[in-house]
Formats: C-alpha cells, structure tokens, sequence
C-alpha cells in the first residue's frame, strides 16, 4: 500500500545528493493516497460489533498500523463504523452525524445489523433493516460479529475503493452525499 | 418464613383482597418457590399491600426483584411482582389481572425505589398505567412510537418518520 | 446527537458588563439565585459505553439532576422470545448482554431446565462454570479498562485487551465463535471441551494473576485514580437494596449478596470462594473506587475458582455433552423466575410457559438496567467530572439495558 507502488510514471532513480530524489505524479494520485493511509475514524460504537471494533483497535489487532486513529468528533474523521444494530430512534441520529461530517467521508457497515437488520430483520419493530436506508454505505463487513480480521479486510476494500476513485468529474467529492 | 406463614399472615391483614394462591405443582423444587404466586383480587389495594410487606417485621420484603408485565392473550393483562426479603431469604410472587380496555394500578415506586424504570418499561412495551408515578413516560422507545409493542395484538408501523420498518 | 450545549438563558458572567456583580459570599450562602443550564451528553459519546443519552442539569460544574434516556439500542429481545422456539432464544440472549454472552447463556440454560426438571450431566457443569467463570473476568477486564480510561488511564486498557484475548481463544477453540457463542444448550453443549482448553487455563492462570497484580499496581492504588474515584458516587447500602442493586454495585455497599452463594445454582456450591465486598479502610463504602475494587477481588476469586475446578474436572469421563438435550423441548405449562449471577448482577428471567414449543413471555431483569436506574442518585451534587466516573464505574452494557 505505499506510495511508490501504485504510480503510473516511473520514479527517476536517486543519487547520493538526493538531488535526483523527485516523483511525478498527479495531484489526484497523491490526494488518494494521503486520505487512504489516514483514515481517521469516528470513534462510535453502537452494539455488540463495538466490542469488536474495540478490540481491533487494541494491543493484538492494531488497527492503527493502517492510519486509522479514533476522533471523537465528525468534523474531524474521515471514515464511520457503524458498528452494530441501527435503531430507529438512533437511525436520525447517525444521519446527523453523517451530514457533520466533512467531505470526502466514507462509510462501512459492520455486521449483519447494520447491513440488513441481521437476526432482527423479521420481528424488530424498532430495528432499522439496513443503514443503508438512511445513509450511503462504500463497504459491507458481514458477520455477527465479524471478527477483527474481517474489520481489517474491510477497510483495506475501502483503502482500495479509495486509490482507483474516478476524479474525471470535477464534483466528484460533492455527488458522493 | 415459608409461603404458607406469609399467605396466612397476608390473609389476616388483608382478608378477600387477596385471590388464590396458586401453588405451582412443578417437580422442580425451585420452580416451587419461585414460580407459585399470589393472585390478588383488587388491584387498587396493592399499594397499601406494598407497604405491609415492607415494613412488618416478619416479612420485611425490602427489594423490589422485579415488575413484569403479562398479555394473557384472553383480553386481560397482569402485572406480576416479584419480591425478595434480603433479611430472611424468602421470596413473594403477586400476580394482578387487569382488562386490557383500562389497565390501571397504583404506583409502588414511592415503596420501592426500583419501581420506577420497571413501571415505566411495563407502560412503555404493554400499556398498563400506575397512577401516581412520579414520571410517567415511556422509556425504551419515542413518546410518538404507535402501541405498545408487547400486546399480543400488536402490528409494528409500516412507516415511522418517513423510514420503512419492515423489512 | 453529538455534545450539544444547550443554554435556556445567557448566564450572568462577572466580566460581563451588563451582568450583576456579586461578591462571592453571597453565592456560597445561597442568597444568589444562578442559572442553570442542561446539557445533552450523548448518544454518540467518547466513552465507551455504548448509546446512551445524559440530559444533565447543570449549576456550573455542580450536578443538579441527570436524567437518563434509553431505547437507542432496543432490539425487541423480549417480542423475538415469543416467536423463537426454547433453543431459538439463545443466540438473541447472547446478543442481550454481549459482553459476557457465557453468563446469559447460563441464567437462561438454567431457567429453562428447572422448568422442565432436567438433571444435566456433571461433566457440563463443570465446563459451564468454567466458561462462566473465565467469561467474568474477561468481562471484569473490559470493565477496569474502561473505567481506567474514563478516569484518565489508558494503559490498562492495552493489557486488559491482551489477556481477555486468551480467554476468547479457549472460547473459539472450543465453540469456534470468538465474541457471542450460543453455546450452552437447554441440557447440554454445542461442543465438548477441546483438548487444549486446560492446559491454556493453566498458563491463564499463572499469567492473569501476573496481570491483575500489575493493574492492582497501574491502576487500583494509583494516587492520582485514588484521588479520581474515591469518594465519589456514593451509593447507601439500604437504598441500593430499596433501588434494586445487584453485583458490585450492591457488594461494594457492603452488602454480602451474590446469588452465587445467597441462591446457589449449577455446582457452585462446591467451590470455596469469597464473596467480595467493598472496603471501608481504602476508601468510603459504596463509591466509584470500591465498585472498581469489588471487581479486581472478584477477577481474583474467579481464578480461585477456575483453580478448583481445574483439579476436580473429570478427565476421564467420556460422557456425550448432548447426551441429556432432550428431544422435544416442551416445558410444562406454568412459570418461572431464575436467576444467576453474571459479572453486572443478578440476571432474572421470568418465563412464562403455556406447554408450547414458545414461550409465552420471557420478561427478562437485566441488572445493568437496575443499576443505571440508581444513576441520578449517585451523581447528584458531585462535580460533571465525576458524573463520567460514575456512570464509567456501574458498567452498564446498553444492549441488556435497551434489551
């Protein structure tokens, strides 16, 4: 995932001045690859997948090898977990913590709550069956819970997602609402 | 104390306030315990009820364990009472049946502190009222979520604020 | 909603030039009437507690009222009952508490087998007080981590995240799901106990009273967490009987009650164990500290009896753990309500059986609900601080709460 392996033009080999130590590259090739390797997360918990989430944010799973730091704010993350069963009565409250956010912001859901309802798609009257429903989602993490690998597999797709953005339209950052 | 002392000495207190004891004929011995209960026939005099057991020595039922509502599904409700003496090691279950058109009973929570979330989850999830709760609101779900949810004739709301809720 | 502050009226400040100027006398004898001000702590909060909202009435720093809302996580647990067939139930009451699924599983298994009068084989009870046990102290652990960062250490939270992941290893080598199991059955096990699960809980053993001695050592008799938590949040021991306390809340009153002893069940009765109770020579009785020292002595008594159960455990009994799941799972008509200790208190399900393959009504009495309860009480007239503190020390898991 670094930066030198994903550029299109070949890099000029340096010398022992460093004079020669220059990358060309585009602006928008350098843009992705800063936001995907700091990805600073919504620190926001919902269930029992926040217990997960916890742990990979822990001594043994590290998410924070991949530049994901907790924020405790909207304005200042970059990405949301939403980590576990989306309510109704929380369902409003997510999206106004989703509209707080400053662009460009990603979303993954965590679980099969906040996916599809999970086990309570039938019979929960006060289960949202999907996030997605109320807010956009970039990627799906199945699992109930998932396991933090799982966690950490999904935020590598949205690393992914991320790199091979399309940047030919000018308001790419904005039609993403 | 054992069941039978309570009920006798509820019975002398209370005299035809009170309804059947229904002795659970279980071959679990703890299901005996804990699963006999005292029906009650006016539901208006639990409060005063709440009381005695409180404060008579003998029985001193000092913890509040549990409110539970109940939808028979016949057209009644009943709010059950679980009990424990922490003194004595003894327990109480008392079971009141109410019409479902207009559940109503008095409020416990100025006996129990405990009784005020579970009274107000009772109301929140089967609609029973308890006159003179101090702050008679539901609890779990919004103030204009329609019904309440654990009454057997409940059907969930295809919209709630413009989101679909089935799946 | 994120922190909003919310002002019903524009405070008088001493530098405003409007603003009355009063000498401070007059402020401490209570001739001056301030403002006060509510602010909104959560659903979305920093700590780690899940969704749940403090509306907080403030008169400057000092707590006036808190009142609580709930729901932002209600599941329907208790309408999903009655739909669900007896075995059904379980994975939904692994998701109620899902910090110590084992402990719910067991309170549920329990209730559902006194009702229908099964003798479960005793090789299973010895694994399930085990996984009860070993899942008490991995959830007392999320629980000091946490309380630890809500006072302002976050060290104890790295090294109790690394032990409690040993224990989710015996638990997914075993049942192969590391976080909610659906494990125990109504008269049985899914799995049998995997080979390696001893000798781990042996090397457990030696490493987590290494660990729980180092967290004593961060963490408990820290001065500056002394000086956080004592005297904070202090609970009565009669109002905490009179509210509805159980666990540590209740214990670190003071008061000797654990259904593990005051109501035995499964073979606790044959483990010699203390119950743990708050001390009145570290700290008041009934505060912040002895709700967080309650739960270190109680780590330690779980491996007291993790040991004991490691020396009596039948090795040679090849006994099936499904042996004694019967076939049709119909409980006779009638009622029940059992309970257990989990690691947040005394766990009650009221079941209600009209001799069907569903129960009619399970009505569950979550402790955590119970304690949160008595949460304005104890935070009444102490500083917006210790409210985190507070509310940090009862260990509130909202998915049992909201159920």
């Amino acid at each position: 995932m670094g930066f030198l392996d994903h550029l299109e033009l070949p890099v000029l080999p340096s010398d022992k001045t460093g004079e020669g130590n220059i990358i060309v590259t585009s602006l928008d090739t350098l843009f992705d690859w800063s936001r995907l390797s700091s990805l600073w997360q919504m620190s926001f918990g919902l269930a029992c997948c926040a217990i997960e989430m916890m742990s990979t944010s822990a001594s043994h799973y590290d998410i924070m090898r991949f530049g994901v730091i907790p924020r405790p704010s909207p304005r200042q993350s970059d990405v949301i977990i939403i980590s576990g069963t989306v309510t109704l009565k929380m369902a409003t409250r997510i999206k106004m913590l989703y509209e707080q956010m400053a662009d460009p912001k990603y979303v993954i859901s965590m679980g099969n709550c906040s996916n599809c309802g999970g086990p309570y798609w039938e019979y929960g009257y006060h289960v949202l069956k999907g996030v997605d429903r109320v807010i956009p989602v970039d990627v799906y993490v199945p699992g109930c819970p998932p396991r933090p690998e799982a966690l950490l597999e999904g935020l590598m797709k949205l690393q992914e997602k991320i790199r091979s953005q399309n940047h030919d339209d000018a308001d790419d950052a904005d039609s993403q609402d | 104390m054992s069941h039978s002392e309570i009920i006798e000495k509820l019975r002398t207190a209370f005299g035809d306030k009170l309804g059947a004891w229904r002795e659970s004929n279980s071959e679990n011995a703890y299901q005996r315990r804990m699963g006999s209960y005292l029906e009650i026939a006016e539901p208006s005099a639990i409060r005063d009820l709440a009381f005695f057991l409180r404060d008579e020595p003998t029985l001193a039922f000092d913890s509040l364990l549990l409110i539970s509502s109940l939808d028979n599904g016949d057209g009644s409700l009943s709010v059950i009472y679980h009990l424990e003496s922490t003194k004595h090691a003894h327990q109480l279950i008392l079971k009141a049946t109410l019409p479902a058109e207009v559940p109503s009973v008095p409020s416990v929570t100025s006996i129990w502190l405990h009784a005020n979330w579970q009274e107000r989850e009772a109301w929140d999830m089967m609609g029973i009222r308890f006159e003179g709760h101090p702050d008679h609101r539901r609890i779990l779900l919004d103030d204009d979520y329609p019904g309440h949810p654990l009454r057997k004739d409940f059907k969930e709301p295809d919209f709630y604020h413009g989101m679909k809720v089935p799946y | 909603m994120p922190e909003i502050l919310e002002r019903h009226t524009i405070m008088h400040s001493p530098l405003h030039a409007s603003g009355p100027i009063h000498a401070p006398e007059d402020v401490e004898r209570g001739r001056l009437h301030t403002e006060e001000m509510v602010l909104n702590i959560g659903p979305q909060h920093p700590s780690t507690h899940g969704v749940l909202r403090l509306e907080v009435v403030l008169d400057g720093e000092v707590v006036v009222d808190v009142i609580p809302h709930l729901g932002y996580l209600h599941r329907c647990f208790e309408k999903h009952t009655e739909h669900m067939t007896y075995p059904q139930v379980i994975p939904y009451v692994d998701r109620m508490d899902y910090i110590a699924a084992m402990s719910g599983e067991h309170g549920y298994v329990t209730a559902v087998e006194r009702m229908m009068n099964i003798e479960v084989p005793e090789k299973v009870e010895y694994i399930r007080v085990l996984f009860a046990e070993l899942q008490r102290i991995a959830s007392h652990m999320i629980a000091i981590g946490t309380f630890g960062m809500d006072s302002g250490a976050f060290t104890p939270f790295l090294y109790c995240f690394r032990d409690r992941e040993t224990i989710l290893e015996m638990f997914e080598k075993t049942c192969g799901a590391r976080f909610l199991y659906n494990y125990m059955w109504v008269g049985g096990l899914s799995h049998d106990l995997h080979p390696e699960v001893l000798p781990m809980c042996r090397e457990f053993l030696k490493t987590s009273r290494a660990t729980h001695k180092e967290i004593n050592d961060l963490l408990t008799f820290n001065h500056i967490f002394r000086q956080r938590t004592a005297g904070i949040g202090v609970l009565d021991a009669e109002v905490a009987v009179n509210g509805g306390a159980s666990g540590p809340m209740l214990r670190s009153c003071g008061v000797k009650w654990d259904i593990r002893k005051n109501d035995p069940y499964s073979i606790y009765d044959r483990f010699d164990f203390e119950v743990a109770v708050g001390s009145n020579t570290l700290a008041t009785l009934g505060d912040a500290f002895n709700r967080h020292w309650v739960r270190m002595q109680e780590w330690e008594q779980s491996l007291n009896i993790i040991e004991q159960i490691l020396e009596q455990y039948p090795r040679d009994d090849t006994t099936d753990v499904q042996s004694a799941i019967p076939k049709r799972l119909r409980p006779p008509e009638g009622e029940i309500y059992s309970r257990t200790e989990t690691p947040r208190g005394e766990l009650g399900y009221y079941i209600v059986s009209k001799g069907d393959v569903k129960p009619w009504r399970v009505k569950v009495r979550s402790p955590a609900f119970s304690n949160l309860s008595l949460l304005p009480i104890i935070s009444r007239g102490y500083l917006i601080a210790d409210l985190i503190v507070s509310l940090g020390s009862i260990d509130i898991v909202l998915g049992e709460v909201d159920r």
